[in-house]
């Protein structure tokens, strides 16, 4: 492979990450409060088709990812209503709303299917404004190697790197972060400390919801640009994506990290298919959900029960050698994600 | 500050767990708060607080009448309670919880809050290293951390609810002089407690709670006789021991040992005799719950041997104990022990060995309702386990063990128990060992320990004695043991 | 008590017609005259001999795979492999039949085999699922989504590959097995009474293991709170892989059922969403296994009655689904506010 196709390909991975970013981050600030959000897969499908429909009907890029984050944030404040103030469980509601969001949007997306409709300009600095582009612009473009890798991205890949570093910023170093861990943590304990913990569980869903609801838009006005119904190969990205997200226990860059490595092995499948004529299509295709499986086996083994007899039979070395590498992979959920809060 | 309460009520619904209470407490004042389990002291406290509204009274600090809506207005009134376990979050740093709840700009300086609260701490003469997770931390360093923080917000009333539940004896010498120390800078300190030593040890004044009254207020210097009557409206009577002369043993264990990723507890060899009771003595977290996890299978050993009656069961699952006559009663009842959401027929036929293929729930509707009278259970055959009290479930799990056992496994076996529930499942613990059951059991409670058993073991930080005769024990030498005090004087294994 | 239970009538009644409401938008919004569609749909449905013979093949996957379910849900599992472990079944089923066409073979006995093959298929891979969440603490959502997605394409390039129809493979699946390997129909019609009795069957012990047996008591208990019922004697993990195995061979069976009794040959998307239709089917009877064989009835009638809506007012087919997770939504989401104004009240 030419060093030239590497880097296009490369470039092509961050911005086919931009939308599972979205999903993944948004997801993380979610469960971070305490929520579960299980409706992403739908979410995405119906976000996207009315992302597109909404640029389309409009005319306007703007109003479109508008639409998607609104989408976003109605189902999340769905979930949240359900599950706050409802006491539903999550997880019932959550799928349910899964498979509604989906049926929805092939239901009301069929006459958006395969019709041309806006989309996002290929490159964010290139398409600044009308007139000339500045010779900042054109030197920042024509560098070696980071010049196509990052300043040729699109608007939704740069926003996309933003969120990470805003996500992991806000919840690790400011104020309201910190209660933020908190109310995922230990509700009683944020309350006592002054949170209103189911306003702020109701305000951090709503927000990872619009956040997801950029996914959508992110592939129907972008990287896949249109709507295909059944075919836009969307169906399955919120799962993937919820996997992401424990994989990266809950931190912004340990699951930006989960989300490229992803999207790095869809395009390895890719490159890799016209060289290896042996392995179907259709394998490769498929390849990220064993691996998902696997990587979720790898952060929860340690917490099995026969894991821990077995090495309760151990010599002791190599029993602490063991138990140092399970924890060291373990991720561990906030500790009251799913659990209802009453202040009294 | 000057604390008051004024005429305080407050009923959950049938239960009045504060009536009328009218109390004053001064500024400088160590104020202890007595009474048993279920007497209302928590409730009071925690409409203090501001956990929960009363529906009726008032609430006066220096003077001033105010009304309370949450904790952390609370906090901003001057006061601060500490819960008995501590509202924390274990998984971040000391200096995190420091800071959260703290009021400020977006970015909380890290810095400044780190020299704050090491100046704080050294005034206590606490150690706590602010970079420190919280989960590697002790009980009695979270109260530590607690303190620190509730004083750094202001709080000029400080609440403590069971302190000395859970730390070591030094920690609670250096909670002490920490209170007193709060106490001569002019802040108040309500002290809730039901252990009488400690209450006439630290308290300048003492309010008594019995079943939602207030009964009573005295002041230092304290007769015991009278605390305990105002506590129990009686006297109460130490159980009888009944010592086994020929030992037929049930449990024996040689060179036990058993660990997790945080303890050790190394080389124990014990021989049990049938109907004995044996009390593992030792603060939260010292050993004896991974001990006794590990005599019944739930954790396996990781050396040694263990048999019962001569079987050896070494290694063996939990089930094969359970086979072998085994039985343990875990501490959390509804997260263990019962099963929410299902009645009190379908537990009983799920703790019998199922007969046939079908259930036949006719008869197990009688079995239900002849075992729910034997027990005293207030509740029906159709009654969910989460709908009774706690000294309900408690006896419903006893009545749920089947009929021979060999050896009986309890922790914390009276924990959140009135008196007399307590008093009832013990007569029903004697009578199993009667029968030939052996107990072995977990409690905090020394008098619980030193009333009720045989022989005692006691750990320290996975340290285990050898068993000691109960009868030659008195409360101070195994405070002192739990301590970690006088362990020169037994010849332990190398292991230990 | 009187007050209670018209408490309850009134928000079940609530949440129907806040469905029927949000549906009748829906159809407004995509424009058709919502009465006349939902007059479609029941003739759809019940209109003709022939759409009642399609609501009656429809009906009887669905109720296997709601039995199927409920046995996981009893147990606490969310067994969202099930639509993996249909496809399984029916794949088992295929590779079954393919074996022994050529063989000498009674076909009846083939059939049999077929069946049980699909039947182990289903078993096979719920028992996966069920094995990573025992001993690899893996989430049975995350495990069981992950396997229906490796089992999708497991057919497709079954389809397109190695069992592609001479010349070249095509979504419409594998080549038609031989009139000989059907399973015995009704005649005139292609209703087979033998996959209606076994569904029909198999509901009715499964009502009977949960409810009479200590099978379905233990069961329960660990679906309850495991930690207990072990601490109780139950063998925890044993009892949850047997749960999973119990819905893997029945939602199996619905699998070798598609494939013998209505498509008689391996399809790309072979479980149809029966998998996922029998988990809200299990939400909406309140995991009550005697409510199933109605709820399931009306589901069908749904799915079969939508088609019409596709010919008449060229609506997507996915009105149906739409239709159905609205409504489960708003009985659960109803159920919730019940609880709530009790609580208060």
């Amino acid at each position: 492979m030419e060093t030239n196709t590497v880097i296009i390909g490369l470039a092509g991975v961050l911005a086919a990450a931009a939308p599972v970013l979205f999903a993944v981050i948004g997801e993380t600030i979610t469960e971070r409060a305490g929520i579960i959000n299980l409706s992403m897969n739908g979410t995405i499908l119906l976000s996207a088709m009315g992302g597109f429909a909404v640029a389309n009907e409009t005319g306007s890029l703007l109003l479109g990812f508008l639409a998607g984050m609104a989408i976003g944030t109605l189902v999340a404040l769905l979930i949240a209503f359900s599950s706050i103030t409802l006491h539903v469980s999550q997880v019932a509601v959550g799928f349910v709303l899964t498979l509604l969001c989906r049926d929805l949007s092939y239901f009301l997306g069929a006459p958006y299917m395969n019709i041309p409709g806006p989309r996002l300009p290929s490159s964010l600095l290139l398409n600044l404004g009308p007139g000339e582009t500045s010779p900042v612009v054109e030197w920042l473009v024509r560098l070696p190697v980071v010049g196509p890798l990052l300043f040729r991205q699109d608007l939704m890949t740069f926003l996309s790197i933003l969120v990470i570093f805003s996500a992991w910023v806000w919840i690790f170093r400011t104020r309201p972060g910190l209660m933020l861990q908190g109310i995922g943590e230990r509700p009683a304990a944020a309350f006592v400390r002054g949170a209103n913990v189911n306003l702020m569980r109701y305000v951090y869903t709503a927000i990872g919801g619009a956040i997801i609801g950029l996914a959508g838009p992110t592939y129907s006005l972008s990287i896949k640009a249109g709507w295909m119904g059944t075919i836009s190969g969307l169906d399955g990205i919120g799962w993937i994506a919820l996997s992401i997200t424990i994989f990266g226990g809950w931190n912004p860059l340990r699951a930006a990290f989960g989300a490229y490595l992803f999207a790095l092995l869809q395009w390895l499948g890719l490159v890799l298919q016209p060289s290896l004529p042996n392995i179907p299509s259709q394998v490769l295709q498929v390849a990220p959900f064993p691996l998902m499986i696997l990587t979720l086996l790898l952060v929860n083994i340690s917490n099995t029960e026969w894991v821990e007899r077995m090495m309760a039979a151990m010599p002791e070395r190599l029993r602490r050698l063991i138990a140092k590498l399970l924890r060291a992979l373990r991720a561990s959920p906030p500790a009251s994600l799913g659990v209802p809060f009453e202040s009294e | 500050m000057d604390v008051e309460l004024r005429d305080v009520h407050k009923t959950f619904g049938a239960v009045h767990a504060n009536v009328g209470i009218n109390l004053h407490v001064p500024a400088g004042t160590i104020q202890g708060i007595l009474g048993e389990n279920g007497a209302g002291k928590s409730t009071l406290m925690k409409v203090l607080s501001g956990f929960i509204r009363a529906n009726q009274g008032q609430i006066l600090l220096d003077n001033r009448p105010v009304i309370i809506h949450s904790p952390a207005d609370a906090i901003r009134h001057g006061i601060g309670m500490l819960h008995q376990d501590p509202l924390d979050f274990p998984p971040m740093r000391l200096i995190d919880n420091f800071v959260l709840g703290h009021e400020g700009g977006l970015f909380p300086n890290r810095t400044t809050a780190a020299r704050d609260f090491t100046l704080l701490a050294s005034q206590f003469g606490f150690s706590l290293d602010p970079d420190a997770y919280v989960d590697a931390l002790t009980v009695g360093e979270r109260q530590q951390l607690e303190i620190l923080r509730l004083l750094w917000l202001g709080a000029r009333a400080l609440i403590f609810d069971e302190p000395t539940t859970g730390i070591s004896a030094a920690q609670k010498e250096k909670l002490f002089s920490a209170l007193r120390l709060l106490a001569e800078q002019g802040k108040t300190v309500l002290f809730v407690s039901h252990k009488l030593e400690d209450v006439e040890g630290l308290c300048h004044r003492v309010a008594v709670l019995r079943q939602g009254h207030l009964v009573g207020e005295t002041k230092h210097p304290y007769t015991t006789e009278k605390l305990v009557e105002m506590m129990f409206g009686k006297a109460i009577s130490v159980g009888e021991r009944n010592p086994c002369a020929g030992c037929e043993p049930t449990l024996s264990l040689h060179n036990f040992s058993a660990e997790d990723y945080r303890l050790k507890v190394r080389d124990v060899s014990l021989e049990v005799c049938s109907g004995e009771v044996i009390g593992l003595a030792g603060m939260e977290g010292s050993g004896q719950g991974l001990f006794l996890r590990s005599v019944c299978g739930l954790v396996r050993a990781v050396d040694g041997r263990i048999s019962l009656h001569g079987k050896n069961l070494t290694g063996r699952s939990y089930h094969a104990f359970k086979r072998a006559g085994t039985a343990f009663l875990p501490a959390a009842r509804l997260e263990e022990g019962l099963a929410a959401g299902l009645d009190l027929t379908e537990h009983f036929v799920l703790a019998e060995k199922p007969s046939g293929f079908f259930v036949n729930w006719e008869e197990s509707r009688q079995l239900a309702q002849s075992r729910i009278a034997a027990f005293n259970i207030r509740g029906t055959p159709v009654s969910t386990v989460e709908s009774l009290s706690g000294g309900n479930q408690q006896r419903a799990l006893l009545a749920l063990l089947r009929v021979p056992l060999n050896l009986l496994l309890l922790e914390h076996p009276t924990r959140g128990l009135d008196i007399e529930s307590a008093i009832d499942i013990w007569s029903k613990l004697k009578e199993r060992c009667k029968q030939g059951t052996s107990i072995l059991f977990i409690s905090s409670d020394l008098e619980e320990i030193l009333q009720y058993s045989d022989r005692v073991l006691v750990f320290f930080s996975g340290k285990v004695t050898p068993p000691l005769e109960a009868a030659a024990l008195t409360t101070e030498a195994l405070g002192q043991l739990i301590g970690g005090k006088g362990w020169e004087d037994f010849a332990l294994g190398k292991g230990a | 008590m009187k007050k209670k239970i018209w408490v309850n009538i009134a928000f079940q009644v609530g949440a129907l017609v806040l469905a029927l409401l949000s549906t009748t938008l829906l159809l407004l919004a995509a424009g058709a005259p919502p009465f006349q569609a939902y007059a479609a749909i029941l003739k759809g449905a019940f209109g003709s001999a022939g759409s009642l013979e399609t609501l009656l093949i429809t009906w009887s996957p669905l109720l296997l795979t709601t039995a199927g379910v409920l046995i996981t849900f009893s147990a606490g599992l969310w067994n969202i492999g099930v639509e993996g472990q249909m496809a399984m079944g029916a794949i088992f089923t295929t590779w079954m039949l393919r074996l022994l066409q050529e063989t000498s073979l009674p076909p009846a006995l083939t059939i049999v085999l077929g069946i049980l093959a699909g039947i182990v298929g289903g078993a096979l891979w719920a028992g996966l699922a069920g094995a990573l969440k025992t001993f690899g603490g893996v989430n049975e959502i995350f495990g069981g989504l992950g396997l229906n997605f490796v089992s999708t394409a497991l057919t497709i390039y079954l389809v397109f590959g190695p069992w592609k129809r001479p010349g070249v493979g095509s979504m419409s699946g594998t080549e038609p097995f031989d009139r000989s390997l059907w399973l015995p129909t009704l005649p005139d019609t292609e209703l087979s009474l033998w996959s209606l009795t076994l569904s029909l069957l198999a509901l009715v012990i499964i009502i009977v293991l949960l409810r009479g047996t200590h099978f379905g008591l233990r069961l329960k208990a660990v679906g309850k709170n495991p930690k207990s019922a072990f601490l109780m004697g139950v063998p925890t993990w044993q009892y949850s892989m047997l749960a999973f195995l119990l819905c893997g061979a029945l939602v199996g069976l619905a699998g070798a059922i598609q494939v013998t009794g209505v498509y008689h040959r391996l399809l790309p998307n072979i479980s149809s969403g029966y998998g996922f239709l029998g988990l809200l089917v299990s939400m909406l009877v309140n995991y009550q296994a005697v409510w199933v064989a109605p709820v399931a009835f009306f589901f069908a009638a749904v799915n079969v009655g939508s088609i019409q809506l596709q010919l008449m007012y060229k609506l997507d087919s996915s009105f149906s689904g739409v239709m159905q997770s609205l409504l489960v939504l708003l009985v659960l989401l109803g159920e919730g506010a019940r609880q709530r104004f009790l609580r208060k009240h």
